[in-house]
């Protein structure tokens, strides 16, 4: 794979993925906050 | 009547529903091919502005006001204006015509779950999806019904027997434990389908065509329409699907969050569909002696003609992995047909005054037997003739309809931000409205037209003119005629006024 390929797939992994990750560890968060 | 609402038994519970009901079959057998066929890797750029400026703002709109109004789509928009309800009732016309085909497409999908586990389609997987197992009539046919073919008939009933039973168990007990169980597998199945295939000889050749991105497609209006039309029929919004989804929830509730995780794994769920296909197809053109460009396809095609002939040529045990593709497209189908049923099934107990189970009963049952029409020997005609009119004159055309008229009749936005951020962690601003408001109908209204004239120039597929004025733009037409006639019934049982718990501005006391 050339390195623009690979640059794009790493792109968009973080973006998606990473944008999940963010959405549900902030969902994970506020409820154990309002469970303390 | 509020108080009896069903309800989902937690917030996980709703996510995964709402996720299952966004990533279908699109997303494994649609979006690999579109990102390859505008720009590769640089497709990411319109998606991922797509997903933010249309996907997830539509999404937090379709989810607030189903939790504001706690209400089907139809009772919702006649909660916002009376006037507007019959925009509701287009939408779940159009969910119920849209499941008595998807649910076909899930009894082919079950049936060649079977199938793989011998490679019964042989060596000619052209000929066996068309010839012998759909029976297709031959083209100048097309229009005609034929006779039931049993191979889909029967696969067809078992679909539906198992649809009724989770729409039947109710919201807590049917829909969401159903999507619990079903989206991880899907994700575990999906995921071993992934694995195997990046390990498949010359896999790096379908990632790099998949992923090289060409720069110059950006400047390309038809790429961003394209970017736009995929977040648009991924996320199942103006189905009406969120709005009954979201009604199910709490008084309380992140909405806004909600609304970022469903965009989100919907569209982590496509890039993954998107690598596992493309190292598959790699795989293919390897052992074909061919570029990738000369075996990618997109829709039926990918997955009933050029997987077939892909897991013929897999060296180890390709029944598992013919078994895990199929059944991964029935489980994503079968979580995105529950949603469209529920469309109807919550539009028609409120509106007549009847049980949960009378309304599966009649509406579910009546969009059974009405797939039997799929099942027959032209059926694959009318199913795409009916696929392609009812997205675009139904599902696209009815969203454009419902942004215009929150956006700029009922000038709703305001109220609904109010609402959404007086219960939400991410609070939405003026970008949300600008979305709303301008980005998403002049997108959606340049793909309306763009559509309409290619439609009015000549018919699609060529399919005689016969079947493209009745399943084509007759349908369309019937679905909003319906729901309009609808709107002539009287709510049955139900409190149709403005809940008690808001105010004129829309805000949560």
């Amino acid at each position: 794979m050339t390195g623009s390929a690979i640059t794009m797939m790493v792109i968009g992994m973080v973006i998606i993925w990473g944008g999940l990750v963010a959405s549900i560890a902030n969902a994970v968060l506020k409820s154990k906050k309002n469970r303390a | 009547m509020d108080k009896q609402r069903a309800q989902w038994g937690t917030r996980a519970g709703f996510i995964f529903a709402a996720v299952g009901s966004a990533i279908g079959l699109g997303n494994i057998w649609r979006f690999p091919s579109v990102a390859y066929e505008n720009g590769g890797g640089a497709f990411f750029l319109p998606y991922l502005f797509a997903l933010l400026t249309a996907g997830i703002p539509l999404l937090i709109m379709e989810f607030t006001i189903g939790q504001k109004y706690r209400s089907s789509a139809p009772l919702s928009y006649f909660k916002i204006r009376k006037g507007a309800e019959w925009l509701g009732w287009w939408q779940v016309i159009v969910s119920f015509i849209i499941a008595t085909y998807y649910a076909v497409i899930l009894a082919w999908s079950l049936s060649y779950a079977y199938f793989s586990l011998n490679t019964r389609w042989g060596d000619d997987t052209e000929g066996y999806l068309f010839s012998s197992f759909l029976k297709v009539l031959p083209g100048e046919n097309a229009g005609q019904i034929g006779s039931i073919v049993p191979s889909v008939f029967f696969p067809l009933l078992i679909v539906w027997v198992l649809t009724l039973a989770i729409l039947f168990a109710g919201v807590k007990k049917g829909i969401e434990r159903a999507n619990r169980v079903f989206i991880p597998l899907l994700v575990i199945m999906f995921g071993i389908i992934v694995i195997r295939a990046i390990t498949l000889d010359n896999a790096t050749a379908g990632l790099q065509a998949f992923f090289e991105p060409d720069w110059s497609q950006l400047t390309n209006g038809k790429v961003w329409v394209a970017a736009y039309s995929q977040i648009f029929f991924s996320l199942s919004i103006a189905f009406g699907i969120m709005i009954t989804y979201a009604s199910y929830l709490p008084k309380k509730t992140d909405i806004t969050n909600n609304a970022f995780i469903t965009g989100f794994a919907n569209s982590g769920f496509e890039l993954l569909a998107g690598i596992g296909v493309f190292a598959t197809l790699g795989f293919m053109a390897g052992q074909l002696g061919v570029g990738v460009n000369e075996v990618v396809s997109g829709g039926i095609g990918l997955a009933f003609v050029v997987f077939p002939q892909i897991i013929n040529e897999i060296p180890t045990w390709p029944g598992l992995f013919g078994f895990l593709f199929f059944a991964s497209l029935f489980l994503a189908g079968m979580t995105s047909l529950i949603s469209i049923a529920e469309v109807f099934i919550s539009g028609f107990q409120e509106k007549f005054g009847i049980s949960r189970r009378k309304s599966v009963a009649f509406g579910a049952g009546a969009a059974a037997v009405i797939s039997i029409l799929y099942a027959t020997q032209g059926g694959l005609y009318i199913f795409d003739t009916v696929d392609r009119f009812i997205n675009q004159y139904g599902v696209a055309l009815a969203g454009l309809v419902e942004i215009i008229f929150i956006a700029w009749i009922a000038r709703e936005l305001s109220a609904l931000q109010n609402h959404a951020n007086s219960m939400s962690d991410i609070r939405l601003g003026v970008w949300w409205k600008i979305c709303l408001g301008l980005i998403t109908p002049i997108v959606l209204g340049f793909m309306m037209i763009q559509t309409f004239t290619a439609d009015l120039q000549s018919n699609y597929e060529g399919y005689p003119t016969s079947l493209i004025m009745t399943a084509g733009w007759g349908l369309s037409i019937a679905a909003i005629l319906i729901g309009v006639l609808f709107t002539r019934f009287k709510w049955k049982g139900i409190d149709s006024s403005i809940p008690e718990s808001t105010n004129h501005k829309g805000v949560a006391k």
